[in-house]
């Protein structure tokens, strides 16, 4: 049941979008919602459209994969999409018993739909060709000018590496108690929500036990190896910008101006 | 000159209630003085909460000394400029392989000890490559550490330490939660690291079978250095050892068994060929 989970959801494979330096793709996904945000017309959506369907193709991930972000949240469009429908005022179209669909109300469901659609898309689509851990060294490399302001931007990304390292080995440990404790007896299963959240917890306590006993150890382990925070440390893998993250650079300009240009008439 | 220096070092666990107040203490390591060369394979034996492990940390300034001193290479681990400095001499395995890997690729952890170092990118992949070679984990550096048995996550610790260019290895029961191959593949990695590199290595372990190589072997008990010497010697004394809850190798329980029965054996029987050799001398005789 546990194992079910599945930790990020990189997609492996080998095409230019995985091989960008992961500063690239993490500024480009947050250009691409600003973007999706100032348009106002048509063109300014068909644009996107086609930027997006472009670094799909050139990802060369199955589309069937991004489609799996969508499952989330369904529910959340789809009560976006009710709510504008009906209680956007102006000029009625059709009317349902006391419920009236506005011309507005269409154009704003419509709008706001395709806008998280690609929202997602164009986010799994980052997650899906970057590792986790390439992910946390472009944070922590494009999140550096904060440590001027005393974020600790160092350690957080310390941290996520850390807790991505140890969510497998969690895990495993607690189907291990589970296993233990319905050995000796314990439900997990029957009885309602109540009941089932009391079952769990002759599991939790002795998982947060063990979690902490390996947080220590591994502390112990880290500062054996001279461990001293952020500070003289070098980097075995560092980010360096390549010619094809250039280039990338230079579309994502280009699209971002598009999108300004056209899609804001 | 001696790479580990301890004059009289002794430790206190104190034990404290919610509001700070001191409950109890316990003396964990008891008034030590022992000197380990450069080069040297030691083994440090005992039975659980015989305070080998507390000694071990030590050696790495993990922990401090409450009385006496203790010197690596030179320097006093209790000054606070010298405690990376001790670190990077000292490295430092510990017994659960899962608690010690940081990265979550076999290389990138190896790489994080030099990274700390500040060592430049280029040598710092030297230095990842020849100590995953020099552990026989060269083939394995894109796994997640995840996927690996205990032996080999073992063995990737180590290479993590020797990334550092330590100059002696503490390993703090490396073996404990290892099945009995992996047990092997992780000393066999040690002593080739010792006879190859010369890195002094330290073992601390309840497994009489991994010492029977060493230099020298110190049994502990209570904080206190018990039997010393050559595991020759320590293993002659099969009766004390016994006191101490420790087991001694089954050649060596034999040979003292058959001494007993009047058989003429000589003490500190370690292999299974000494002891066919000497039922032969003393068949002879018999």
């Amino acid at each position: 049941m546990l194992r079910d989970i599945t930790l990020g959801q990189y997609y492996q494979t080998d095409s230019v979008i995985h091989r960008l330096d992961p500063r690239v793709k993490l500024t480009s996904t947050f250009v691409f919602i600003i973007s999706l945000f100032l348009v106002k017309n048509v063109w300014g959506y068909l644009i996107a459209l086609c930027f997006l369907a472009g670094v799909i193709r050139l990802s060369k991930v199955p589309f069937k994969f991004m489609i799996k972000g969508m499952k989330a949240i369904v529910f959340l469009l789809l009560l976006t999409v009710v709510f504008n429908l009906f209680l956007t005022p102006g000029t009625p179209l059709i009317q349902i018993w006391k419920l009236t669909i506005t011309k507005e109300g269409l154009r704003t469901a419509v709008m706001m739909a395709v806008r998280l659609t690609f929202l997602i898309i164009g986010s799994s689509v980052m997650t899906l060709t970057t590792t986790p851990n390439n992910l946390t060294d472009g944070l922590e490399s494009l999140m550096k000018p904060l440590n001027k302001i005393k974020v600790p931007v160092h350690e957080i990304a310390m941290m996520m590496s850390i807790a991505l390292r140890f969510i497998p080995i969690l895990l495993e440990e607690t189907d291990k108690i589970m296993k233990a404790q319905i050995a000796r007896g314990a439900d997990f299963e029957s009885g309602n929500i109540i009941k089932k959240a009391k079952a769990m917890v002759p599991l939790l306590v002795p998982l947060f036990i063990s979690a902490f006993r390996r947080a220590n150890d591994l502390a112990m382990a880290m500062e054996a190896r001279c461990y001293r925070g952020g500070e003289h440390r070098t980097k075995m893998k560092p980010l360096i910008y390549k010619r094809r993250d250039r280039i990338a650079y230079f579309v994502l300009l280009a699209y971002f101006a598009a999108c300004i240009g056209i899609g804001r008439l | 000159m001696a790479i580990i220096e301890s004059k009289n070092l002794s430790f206190d666990y104190i034990r404290r209630d919610e509001n700070g107040n001191v409950e109890g203490i316990t003396r964990a390591v008891d008034d030590i003085s022992l000197s380990i060369e450069q080069g040297d394979f030691i083994a440090i034996l005992g039975h659980n909460g015989s305070g080998k492990s507390t000694f071990a940390k030590h050696l790495n300034a993990i922990l401090y000394p409450t009385e006496g001193s203790i010197y690596v290479d030179g320097k006093d681990t209790r000054k606070e400029e010298n405690i990376w400095d001790v670190r990077q001499t000292a490295g430092m395995v510990f017994q659960n392989p899962d608690n010690q890997i940081i990265g979550q690729v076999v290389e990138e952890d190896v790489g994080f000890g030099p990274e700390n170092l500040g060592i430049p990118t280029k040598e710092i992949w030297e230095r990842v490559e020849e100590s995953l070679k020099a552990v026989g984990m060269y083939e394995y550096r894109k796994h997640s550490p995840n996927k690996l048995s205990g032996g080999q996550k073992q063995r990737v610790s180590i290479a993590g330490v020797i990334a550092m260019h330590p100059k002696c290895i503490v390993l703090d029961e490396p073996t404990a939660m290892l099945d009995p191959n992996g047990r092997k593949d992780v000393i066999r990695a040690a002593r080739a690291l010792n006879d190859v590199e010369k890195v002094t290595i330290i073992l601390i372990t309840h497994y009489m079978e991994e010492v029977i190589y060493a230099d020298k072997v110190y049994v502990m008990d209570k904080g206190r250095v018990k039997l010393q010497g050559t595991p020759r010697e320590v293993f002659s004394h099969v009766e004390e050892l016994k006191e101490l809850r420790l087991d001694v190798p089954q050649v060596t329980l034999l040979a003292h068994e058959l001494q007993k029965r009047g058989l003429r054996i000589p003490d500190g029987i370690l292999t299974m060929d000494e002891l066919t050799a000497a039922l032969k001398m003393g068949d002879i005789c018999h």
